[in-house]
């Protein structure tokens, strides 16, 4: 057993420096309706992709609680997405433009901690844009790896 | 009457059939004659143009439908006779012996093991081999064994019995004998699809020779569960190709071999083929040759694009006359490229021939024996107006049975007899099915056992993620009391694997790891209803779309990310705890929007069926785009259907016409809608429980293109449709095909325009046999029967000019057309009294409708599909239907086909007596409320309401407001929880703290694990 390494992507990635190789760690909250179908499209669409993102699914991006997001970057997420339908879309009447609202509010804590702005992206992407989600993926995996790792990322997380 | 039904075929056309029937309150028996369900589509490796896994998508349907209560399915069982009148048919059906006991056999496989006889297998096309006993494949439904009884040996030569002998269940029977039975039903729906053409008739193209091989060959060696796994490689050697052609209209377009008509299926699926084969090694060298690419349908044209431009697939405009096979046995072939006009000649490892879709025999056998019509090419005859109908009322005709078509239309049509069958018997809805049980829900035990069960896809995820590994490291994680692999998640027979792992290890949490919960989280859920678990006590790791097919050539960083995700669902099911939903009632009334022919079939199917129907048209009068027409393309007049049309819904009392109408607000959900539709300025409510829209499209102006709007002899087709309602006395006439359409701003083939140009064309000539007509085209896209038009056409002497897209045709002053010729490689110049321009529908007032609905749109501003194979016309907001051109182009028969199907899909919701609400709803906390209505002014739906409370604390008491959600109202979208200041607000099966384990799970990262032969060891 080995405690060193208990929070590594892998053994090699947290062996190896931190500028090149390293994978950040990335939150995207998807809706069901629009945005996880986007990142579904990619797949079949078979639109490559950084493998840095992990999804995670609520209903409506209305349900994303700022403390989610806080959650997320406090565990050691170095970006985290806030994704949803197009303004109009939601499955929900207006759950997005909950989320437009608490987002500016989002941006301005994560301004007030220091958090670049790069690390907390809005991004509204229907059903049928697989190749957008997966642009998406990239830039911000690029934009990211550029920056290093977040200022928030509590010790020993890689 | 009868209220049941007899589906023969049980392909996706008679599943889909079956399924609507079923759901909509009627008996149905599904007759197959091969041993399983699923037809050609199960042993296709994709689907084109999205290229999803065929298996994928069409196994939940095949478990669906072996589930349903409502459906009795007779495989391996063939039609004898139909006799009798619409609403009492008496159906004969042989049940042919299997000599199995299929109320016995359990489908463990050990007789198919112990059997030591091989013979060809079928599903593989005949390039592998099967048992004597088999089950033909691995999803296969019904699960049971069948004796090949002219291969077997103790039923030839009364030798062996060895699978007899090694049969727990005592299932093997080698006395069972064929059993004739009778069915009563009410109607009839053939789905007998097609039979592959056998190539062996063109000895031209050398199918002796084991490297030409079919279309279907070649599918099944691309496909995972083939005989070679998924590797291309050579019958002759079981080497790799280099060099692969396809030959493409092999048995199609050939009047020689009285194969006259389009397949409509081959450009595409050779593209598909190509595609996919590309994929599995980019180095392959592919030519494709063609006459025409047909690729008409919904993003076909982007497809066929992308093949050229992303995987260098080469098409060459060609039609090789042989393949000739050399002294050595090598492949090659001499061929003039009709672009270019040079001779050439190119050797070849693999050729594969694009066969054609002939009537099957079955097709031919009912209708012979049941005196049903057949057109001239051997499909059941049908007509324009009532593309479903046979010429026996009451007996339905849907898929290939009726011409060649691709997936969607097949299962629009489907969809479209069941509406037919259904109105028919409407009286006896209801008279003949069962509920559906499931047993009772066992009682949760306070520790999570979460069961983990990991899929392959066939290569769609082992190919990229180590699938054992995965597994290995789902069962170090806290809580997993089992883990496993699964070749197809999916398939009928990993649902009874399932069940059992359950029900052995005590599991009270199910993970699957394979593809997205938009499509297949409801197939899993009932898995885990039946064996007793509450259905919200399962997750669906998605590690295919957001894994798997997008790390492609990543393997390692795809296994580990694959790790993380299902190390993120274990951590959140965890969790998870039963929930219920409520019953409420419904309106059963449906809105119908647009009044075209799609509109007006729909309403009539509808009101047909017994449900009240209000139908918004925008114009005075109801007919859109029919108004327009003159003539349709069997040369009979659009006024007559008009007419009828016209009559049957003023006379129909189930149906309010709104004219002038605009449907301006839509509020509520599934089965209970409220709607305003302002009428002439009158504001009127309307209630529904379900929506059809059908709004069709609308011609695009080719403002300035070709000097149109400048010139008045340039006109477009539609002009010349009205023109030609009066005749013409232009001499010649020259018609530009795809302006405005597969080119920069609108990708897409306008689908209609090749038919429309040719049908006019016609009709000119037959006016005027002295006339020049000149179409200048880019390819001819007349797909399936309307080939029969364009071999008209050139025998009336119209004059077809391939012109490139690169070297488009000049017009001056309105009359002179300059095209050059790429067939003959020179410029000819056209002297023309009459321009037209033919350009396609693009998408109408399509934004409007979708921001009332929340429904999606397409990247054209049609509207997006729920699935653009199984689910043509739902979206996948419940409740909403979809039919005609505000899909995609249309012609007129496949608008119609596809009203009907909508107006089908909204009856399997009319015809219920309740509807579930969302069981995963937000509840309040009331210890934590504080009462301030945040909820309240948050939720869209009025769910969380204020009450008066009286609160005791220590000393005293008080009364304060307190937030209640109304579970029946609350659609789960969890906003109000994420608003509540005072965290009271849980929003069930997404809550924080679900929410936070899936985050925290995430920040762990995956752990390293090294596996051993027998033990894992973990490094933390
Ligand atoms: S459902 Fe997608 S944002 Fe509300």
């Amino acid at each position: 057993m080995n405690d060193s390494i208990s929070d590594g992507i892998s053994a090699e990635a947290a062996a190896a420096p931190k500028t090149d190789g390293w994978e950040p760690k990335i939150v995207a909250f998807c809706c069901n309706w629009c945005s996880y179908g986007g990142a579904d499209s990619a797949g079949m669409g078979r639109f490559q992709q950084p493998a840095s993102a992990r999804i995670i699914r609520v209903m409506c991006s209305g349900r994303i609680d700022p403390l989610h997001v806080f959650n997320a970057f406090l565990e050691g997420a170095d970006a985290v997405l806030v994704t949803g339908c197009h303004i109009g879309d939601c499955h929900y009447v207006n759950g997005n433009d909950k989320t437009k609202i608490k987002y500016k509010y989002l941006e301005n804590v994560a301004h007030e901690l220091g958090i670049e702005k790069e690390r907390l992206q809005l991004n509204w992407i229907s059903a049928s844009e697989g190749e957008k989600f997966a642009n998406f993926i990239r830039d911000v995996t690029e934009q990211i790896k550029k920056l290093g790792p977040s200022p928030l990322k509590p010790a020993g997380v890689v | 009457m009868k209220g049941s039904v007899a589906v023969v075929g049980g392909g996706i056309a008679g599943i889909q059939a079956a399924l609507d029937l079923a759901d909509s309150g009627f008996k149905t028996y599904l007759i197959e004659s091969r041993p399983s369900i699923g037809g050609v589509m199960s042993q296709l490796d994709k689907t084109f143009p999205t290229n999803d896994c065929a298996m994928c998508i069409l196994s939940p349907k095949l478990v669906e439908t072996g589930r349903h209560p409502n459906i009795e399915l007779l495989s391996y069982s063939d039609v004898k006779s139909i006799s009798g009148k619409a609403g009492d048919f008496k159906v004969k059906v042989v049940k042919k012996a299997r000599y199995v006991d299929d109320a016995k056999c359990t489908g463990c496989g050990t007789c198919t093991e112990k059997c030591p006889t091989k013979v060809l297998d079928e599903y593989n096309a005949g390039m592998s081999k099967r048992k004597a006993i088999y089950i033909p494949f691995a999803q296969a439904i019904p699960r049971v064994a069948t004796i090949d009884a002219a291969k077997c040996m103790y039923l030839t030569k009364g030798k062996c019995g060895v699978c007899k002998k090694v049969c727990g269940p005592k299932a093997v029977d080698y006395e069972q004998k064929d059993k004739e039975i009778e069915l009563d039903v009410g109607s009839v729906i053939l789905a007998t699809g097609f039979k592959p053409f056998d190539p062996s008739a063109l000895s031209q193209y050398r199918f002796d020779h084991p490297d030409v091989i079919t279309s279907l060959q070649f599918e099944r060696l691309l496909s995972a569960s083939g005989p070679t796994q998924g590797h291309v490689t050579k019958q002759s050697d079981g080497k790799v190709p280099q060099k692969v052609a396809f030959i493409q209209c092999v048995g199609s377009r050939n009047p020689r071999i009285d194969r006259k008509h389009c397949s409509s299926v081959c450009c595409m699926y050779a593209t598909k083929e190509s595609i996919i084969a590309k994929e599995h090694d980019p180095e392959l060298d592919i030519t494709i040759f063609h006459i025409d690419i047909r690729a008409f349908g919904k993003n076909f044209e982007e497809f066929y694009n992308r093949a050229q431009k992303e995987y260098g697939i080469k098409y060459i405009n060609s039609r090789p006359p042989e393949v000739i096979v050399d002294a050595k046995n090598s492949l090659s072939m001499k061929y003039e490229d009709f672009n270019s006009g040079e001779l050439k000649t190119e050797n070849y490892d693999l050729i594969v021939l694009s066969i054609g879709l002939d009537p099957s025999d079955s097709t031919q056998g009912i209708a012979r024996s049941s005196g049903i019509a057949l057109d001239d090419f051997g499909n059941i005859a049908t007509s324009i107006a009532n593309p479903v109908e046979t010429s026996v009322p009451g007996i339905y005709v849907c898929g290939v049975a009726q011409g060649p078509k691709d997936i969607p239309d097949t299962v629009a049509q489907a969809s479209a007899a069941a509406s037919k069958a259904a109105s028919l018997l409407s009286k006896e809805r209801g008279t003949q099915i069962k509920e559906r049980k499931f047993p009772e829900e066992k009682k949760l035990s306070p520790d999570p056992r979460v069961g983990v069960f990991v899929c392959h896809c066939g290569i769609n995820i082992g190919s990229v993620v180590n699938v054992p590994n995965v597994v290995e490291y789902a069962k170090t994680l806290p809580y997993v009391a089992h883990a496993q692999e699964m070749l197809y998640a999916c398939s009928s027979d990993s649902q009874v694997t399932i069940k059992e792992a359950i029900a052995k290890n005590n599991l009270n949490r199910v993970v699957v790891a394979s593809c997205t919960p938009r499509t297949h989280e409801p197939l899993f859920q009932n898995t885990c209803r039946e064996a007793g678990l509450n259905p919200y006590l399962f997750e669906l790791a998605n590690i295919r779309e957001h894994c798997s097919w997008v790390h492609m050539k990543e393997k390692e960083k795809a296994t580990a990310k694959a790790k993380g995700i299902v190390q993120m669902a274990v951590a959140k099911s965890a969790l998870f705890q039963p929930l219920y939903k409520q019953q409420v009632s419904l309106i059963n009334k449906a809105l119908v929007l647009g009044g075209g022919v799609a509109g007006m079939t729909a309403a009539l199917d509808i009101a047909e069926n017994g449900y009240n129907v209000t139908l918004v048209e925008k114009e005075k009068e109801l007919g859109g785009m029919l108004r327009e027409m003159t003539e349709l393309y069997n040369g009979k007049k659009p006024e007559e259907v008009l007419k009828g049309l016209l009559r049957k819904v003023s006379e129909n009392k189930n149906i309010t016409v709104l004219n002038e109408a605009k449907l301006e607000k839509v509020e509520g959900y599934l089965g209970n809608f409220k709607g305003i539709v302002n009428a002439r300025g009158k504001e009127i409510p309307v209630d529904f429980g379900a929506a059809v829209i059908a709004t069709g499209a609308r011609n695009f102006e080719p403002a300035g293109l070709f000097g149109y709007g400048k010139d008045s002899n340039v006109i477009t087709q539609a002009q010349l449709e009205k023109m030609l309602g009066k005749g013409t006395s232009a001499n010649t006439i020259t018609m530009i095909q795809c302006v405005g359409a597969r080119n920069k701003e609108r990708e897409y083939c306008g689908r209609t325009c090749c038919t429309d140009a040719v049908k006019n064309a016609i009709r000119i000539k037959k006016a005027n046999s002295k006339a020049s007509v000149y179409v200048l085209y880019r390819d001819m896209r007349t797909y399936g029967v309307n080939e029969k038009l364009y071999e008209n056409a050139r025998d009336l002497g119209v004059i077809f000019i391939k012109y490139d897209v690169e070297r488009q045709p000049i017009v001056q002053n309105g009359s002179v057309v300059t095209v050059h010729d790429s067939m003959l490689n020179e410029d000819i110049e056209i002297a023309s009294d009459l321009v037209v321009l033919s350009t396609p529908l693009v998408a109408g007032e399509n934004e409007e409708i979708n921001q009332l609905f929340k429904i999606p749109l397409d990247k054209n501003k049609f509207f997006l599909e729920a699935h653009p194979k199984l689910r043509p016309v739902d979206f996948a907001t419940d409740g909403v239907f979809l039919c005609g051109s505000a899909q995609a182009p249309k012609l007129m028969d496949e608008a119609i086909s596809q009203a009907s199907a909508a107006a089908s899909r909204a009856c399997t919701i009319l015809s219920r007596e309740f509807i579930e609400t969302e069981g995963a709803v937000s509840v309040v906390n009331e210890a934590k409320c504080i009462g301030c209505g945040t909820c309240v002014t948050m939720c869209p739906y009025n769910a969380p309401s204020l009450y008066d409370a009286t609160v005791k604390a220590e000393e005293v008491t008080y009364t304060t407001k307190k937030s209640k959600i109304n579970p029946a109202a609350c659609k789960g979208c969890g906003s109000c929880a994420a608003a509540c200041p005072a965290g009271a607000i849980i929003a069930q099966h997404f809550s924080s703290k679900e929410i936070g384990e899936a985050i925290d799970a995430f920040d762990k990262g995956v752990k390293s694990i090294s596996i051993g032969k027998d033990m894992v060891e973990v490094t933390v």
